[in-house]
């Protein structure tokens, strides 16, 4: 993956998506997953429930929305990349839940999507807010690890990797591959009857380019 | 002495590659699974950097996910070109990729095992949720997402936070026609599809014990529906016996020095869990589900649970949509909805221990008027087997179709779709709404509950037909 434009913090306009276990067969059908690239997917974005015409995502007041607020579990599934590209190509920036499937949450991150956790009384309140007025603003700054959206203010957690990858717009593989070394002297030390898919090979290494 | 550790801990511990503090552990990785659909952007980002795959010795391909399962050809023209694409990425990069038509094809989770690739104490990773089923080696398995994929065909490691951990203990043992499934669906009906998120679980008790190894995949398979990273059980016996003998399992001196290191990982007495579960197994009975998460299930003598019944109101929201996609209404009994296909097979249920009880309840019986019943292995290996005992024969004469390998319906990614608001007794894992095809309603359910269900046409245990 290349390295990404450095995201410090974000604003913008909140959309609530008022439902439990939303997985990632919603955010993205399977049929959806054959395509080839990383990008394209806005077509697909919860495309069973865009079939109900009064669908909250499409309605006129909220076009435009960055923010999604979420509930439980949102994300919770397969692994498929596919639904957080289909949420940045729909236009999301960020997903508010009060809990996320573990692969989804660590894909969104890698992806610059940013998956914050806030308690469930926060994510209801700013579900309300969003309900109530479609103009409703929040901000998720990643440098003090805030949510502040009418007033309010919550603190969230990140894994520290992610969120310094982040900042800085680093490209995590190169970030792993300047560890070449300490990997090498790891596979040198393995043991012999590990199994093997195909015949015994020499490490092939990249280079680290940071 | 040192302190007792897990399993987990053991595994965890044995891959560090190097630890820094205010940093996560970096963890190799000894066996990556690639399969078509989550690869193809992965492959694009190492041409696009000029980098290469470091290990493919350490790297298998399988074509599972859009493969058809009743012809070699693939008629839609993304999946031909989703699958023709991996085979592209792994002849540049010298990776073993197992094809359609290859003896060896079939889903990656039931291949690698049975090719005895998967051993204990190893890292398995695969850019697929059900890799958790690996976990029934004592291995630590868990899917990853593309961007991790892409990561691991770079550098053979990946940069892992340590996850918690959580002690499923099954006390007492199995009654008759409860299987692996229904231990599994039981759990999560407990604690809910969230319910393990952050942790990799160690499933316990004599009921595992007594589990065979196709039974302690299903169980670790279904970990994730649970929220899980992964689910384990320490290695015994049986693991070993299951794999003696395999051609990708060591043999020799080296499998004498391996089961050395393999009776050196269960967890240690007084190990501390950060979480324990218990879970009464000798209560329990077949189980179904009622909704569209894998969490809403019942044993299969109840009925549809009321919305009303459930105390949280997020709850109470979620069944209520859950009842109305699925057409059900509160007090239904189980047994009286009727189904109009049966789905047998997937990466939690497609292994020939499956298929054996599936047509024992099948043997000498016929699928009910109106009634789709499909019965794909999991692999073309799993095919052979059933073929060598003559079960394709057992569903033949029932007139249940008898495919060839793949995820086929568990997924809605190939041919073997539902159109229509049909509904399905499927041997899968995920219920989610539109899983196996646009409005269909998905049971999960046991391979011996799938059959009796495809016998009567209505969701039925085992016991109903006796």
């Amino acid at each position: 993956m290349n390295a990404l434009t450095p995201i410090t913090a974000h604003t913008g306009r909140a959309v609530a998506l008022r439902r439990d276990q939303v997985d990632t067969d919603q955010i993205i059908p399977a049929s959806f997953c054959k395509r080839l690239t990383k990008s394209g997917y806005a077509d697909a974005l919860f495309a069973g429930w865009r079939k109900d015409p009064g669908f909250v995502l499409d309605r006129p007041e909220h076009a435009g929305a960055t923010v999604l607020v979420a509930a439980r579990n949102f994300g919770t599934g397969s692994s498929r990349e596919h639904a957080v590209w289909a949420l940045r190509d729909g236009g999301f920036a960020a997903v508010i839940a009060s809990s996320f499937g573990d692969i989804f949450r660590r894909n969104a991150w890698r992806n610059g999507l940013l998956a914050v956790e806030l308690p469930e009384e926060a994510v209801a309140a700013l579900a309300d807010a969003a309900e109530a007025d479609p103009g409703f603003t929040v901000t998720i700054d990643l440098a003090g690890l805030t949510v502040t959206a009418g007033g309010d203010r919550w603190e969230f957690t990140a894994n520290e990797r992610q969120r310094r990858l982040l900042m800085e717009g680093l490209d995590e593989i190169a970030v792993t591959l300047a560890e070449d070394e300490a990997i090498t002297a790891y596979e040198s030390a393995r043991h012999d009857w590990l199994p093997a898919a195909g015949p015994r090979t020499t490490p092939a290494r990249s280079r680290a380019r940071l | 002495m040192s302190a007792p550790r897990t399993l987990i801990d053991k595994v965890w511990d044995g891959h560090v590659v190097r630890r820094r503090a205010d940093d996560p552990d970096l963890i190799y990785i000894d066996l990556h699974l690639v399969h078509e659909a989550s690869s193809p952007q992965a492959f694009d980002g190492l041409r696009g950097t000029g980098r290469r795959v470091r290990r493919p010795d350490l790297t298998l391909a399988l074509e599972d996910h859009n493969v058809p399962t009743d012809s070699l050809t693939i008629a839609d023209a993304m999946g031909r070109e989703q699958v023709e694409t991996l085979r592209r990425n792994c002849a540049e990069h010298g990776i073993t990729v197992y094809s359609l038509g290859d003896g060896r094809q079939g889903i990656v989770h039931v291949v690698a095992p049975e090719r005895g690739l998967v051993q204990p104490g190893t890292t398995v990773v695969c850019g697929d949720s059900h890799t958790s089923t690996h976990g029934a080696f004592g291995a630590l398995a868990f899917g990853v997402g593309t961007g991790d994929v892409e990561h691991v065909l770079a550098t053979q490691t990946m940069p892992l936070a340590r996850p918690r951990t959580m002690a499923v203990e099954f006390a007492g043992a199995l009654p008759p026609d409860v299987t692996a499934k229904d231990l599994m669906l039981a759990v999560i009906a407990q604690i809910g599809a969230n319910g393990a998120n952050g942790h990799v679980i160690e499933y316990r008790g004599a009921a595992i014990e007594g589990l065979t190894m196709e039974g302690r995949m299903t169980l670790c398979n279904l970990s994730v529906e649970a929220g899980a990273r992964a689910g384990m059980i320490a290695p015994d016996e049986v693991t070993y016996r299951y794999l003696k003998g395999r051609p990708d399992a060591p043999s020799g001196d080296a499998w004498d020095r391996a089961e050395r290191h393999w009776r050196t990982l269960p967890t240690d007495e007084g190990a501390r869990f950060d979480r324990t579960v218990t879970v009464d197994a000798a209560s329990l009975a077949p189980f179904v589900t009622w909704g569209t998460n894998p969490g809403q299930a019942v044993p299969v003598d109840s009925a549809v649970p009321d919305p009303e019944a459930f105390a949280d109101e997020a709850d109470r929201a979620a069944a209520e949509r859950a009842l109305a996609y699925m057409d059900l209404a509160p007090g239904t009994p189980m047994r009286s909805i009727a189904v109009d296909t049966v789905f047998i097979g997937s990466c939690t249920n497609g292994r020939i221990e499956d298929l054996r009880a599936a047509a024992d309840v099948m043997r000498g019986r016929k699928v009910a008027d109106g009634v789709t019943a499909l019965v794909v292995p999991g692999s073309m290996a799993v095919r052979r087997a059933a073929e060598e005992e003559g079960l394709h024969e057992v569903f033949a004469a029932a007139g249940a179709q008898w495919r060839l390998s793949g995820c086929s319906m568990c997924l809605g990614m190939n041919a073997d779709r539902l159109v229509g608001p049909r509904r399905c007794a499927s041997t899968s894992n995920r219920n989610y709404e539109g899983r196996q095809g646009d409005r269909a309603r998905t049971h999960l359910v046991s391979p011996a509950v799938a059959a009796a269900t495809a016998v009567t046409g209505r969701l039925t245990p085992p016991a109903g037909l006796r």
